[in-house]
């Protein structure tokens, strides 16, 4: 594996930056350029890339879809979240539509958040494309197909022309596919959830979302600390803070950052990316969580240092 | 982690001392247990003086949730006290620190808790 791109990095429903987050972002820009003189756009983008992201750039709003850039001449996705359509767009401005490509997509669950972009993947309907898409429900097929059925959506599923191949996984087995070693594992979630755990090339990558990690039960931590162990990477389901997901938002199937730095710590995982944002969170409370994530890691570090970074829409990481 | 408590009045000053990790959580919901199953119901609390913790980690902070639960489903109230710097940023990423009462001494909650276990504090310190 050489990089993790993100498409969609939003949970639960995608959102947009407002015209009001837009204007605030600009003062705050201009503010921090008052006095400054910039004499060239190279001196702008210097100036820029000093600012965080909450003002300069946006998290983004697109819902799940993370590309595994293999080496391969094969793409690699997890989830089909609404950032699948610029991913499909991205991938025809390159190789255009004329010439076949194969995409393997691995699908933690089908909640809509995970799966609407789908029917907005071009590719999916230019005969010739191959598109695997491997998950551990059984009714991953039918979901998909569902989800285009009248009145829900105009097109067919029917329509999708590419060749469209399912293949249901069991958890806790070891399969070869696309060059990687992949093993899926069950997560608490309604409905159920699935993470994945990418192996290749000595680089280890694990996507774990939507995910209630409660760490009550020592047998179960210590599996997830497995599942995680020495990893390049976790894609972390951090969507609710830790007093959220032990209170009013118990059970409803999502972890906080405070667990992302225990059980990455206890697995000695290298870099932590936080994931599946609060749609309720703007760019500033996503980059305070950061922060404030990464100041947990600091007091609470008996190892290595973790890097600890906050996925965006077109972020990319390299293995 | 080693526990002691202490009764002033109706108010129980519960001490743990150490870490409150996976192992560390787990004595303290054992040490809890019996105290919040005698607290009456609709008066007086536990205070958790924190002074000697210096490290809780997501299990322990659950450990305190449910004790408050258990507390406000009897209108009784449980809160924390004395934090160590470490412990106060660690209630502040979690959140903790607007879902539970913190005070910044033992002192300062017994005063709110309750005026006659503040006298019997005062008495004994």
């Amino acid at each position: 594996m050489k990089r993790i791109r993100f498409w969609g990095t939003r949970g639960s429903l995608p959102v947009s930056l407002t015209a009001a987050g837009v204007r605030r972002k600009l003062v705050a820009t201009l503010r921090g350029a008052s006095g400054r003189t910039f004499g060239s756009d190279h001196e702008i983008d210097a100036y820029l890339d000093g600012l965080d992201i909450a003002v300069s750039g946006t998290y983004g709003g697109h819902s799940p879809c993370v590309e595994l850039e293999t080496g391969g001449s094969d793409y690699v996705l997890c989830d089909l979240g609404s950032g699948l359509r610029p991913f499909g767009q991205a991938a025809i401005a390159r190789h255009g539509p004329g010439s076949p490509q194969t995409y393997h997509i691995f699908v933690s669950h089908v909640h809509w958040d995970h799966i609407m972009g789908l029917p907005f993947f071009t590719p999916a309907y230019i005969p010739g494309n191959r598109v695997c898409i491997y998950g551990c429900h059984p009714w991953l097929e039918s979901a998909l197909r569902r989800q285009q059925e009248n009145p829900s959506f105009p097109v067919d599923f029917s329509y999708l022309r590419a060749n469209i191949e399912f293949t249901v996984l069991e958890p806790g087995k070891h399969y070869n596919i696309a060059g990687m070693n992949v093993t899926a594992k069950l997560q608490r979630h309604a409905g159920d959830s699935y993470g994945y755990r990418f192996e290749a090339n000595g680089r280890t990558v694990v996507y774990t979302t939507d995910s209630e990690h409660k760490l009550a039960e020592m047998t179960e931590t210590n599996d997830i600390v497995g599942f995680f162990r020495n990893s390049d990477v976790v894609i972390f389901d951090a969507m609710y803070s830790l007093a959220e997901a032990t209170t009013v938002k118990e059970d409803w199937g999502h972890s906080s950052n405070v667990v992302g730095v225990e059980l990455c710590q206890l697995a000695e995982v290298r870099h932590l990316c936080l994931f599946h944002h609060e749609p309720a969170n703007d760019d500033e409370a996503i980059s305070r969580v950061l922060a404030e994530t990464r100041r947990l890691e600091e007091i609470t570090r008996t190892g290595e240092p973790m890097l600890v970074t906050a996925a965006y829409d077109g972020m990319e990481i390299e293995l | 982690m080693h526990f002691s408590s202490r009764q002033f009045a109706d108010i129980v000053v519960a001490t743990p001392v150490g870490r409150v990790d996976h192992a560390g959580a787990g004595q303290l919901e054992q040490s809890l247990a019996p105290i919040l199953a005698e607290s009456s119901t609709g008066k007086g609390g536990v205070i958790l003086d924190f002074a000697g913790v210096d490290y809780i980690s997501s299990v322990g902070l659950r450990v305190l949730m449910i004790a408050a639960k258990q507390m406000r489903g009897r209108g009784a109230r449980i809160v924390v006290a004395a934090l160590q710097p470490v412990v106060t940023e660690i209630f502040a990423i979690s959140r903790f620190d607007s879902v539970l009462e913190v005070f910044p001494s033992v002192r300062a909650a017994i005063e709110k808790l309750s005026a006659p276990a503040f006298t019997a504090y005062d008495a004994a310190s």
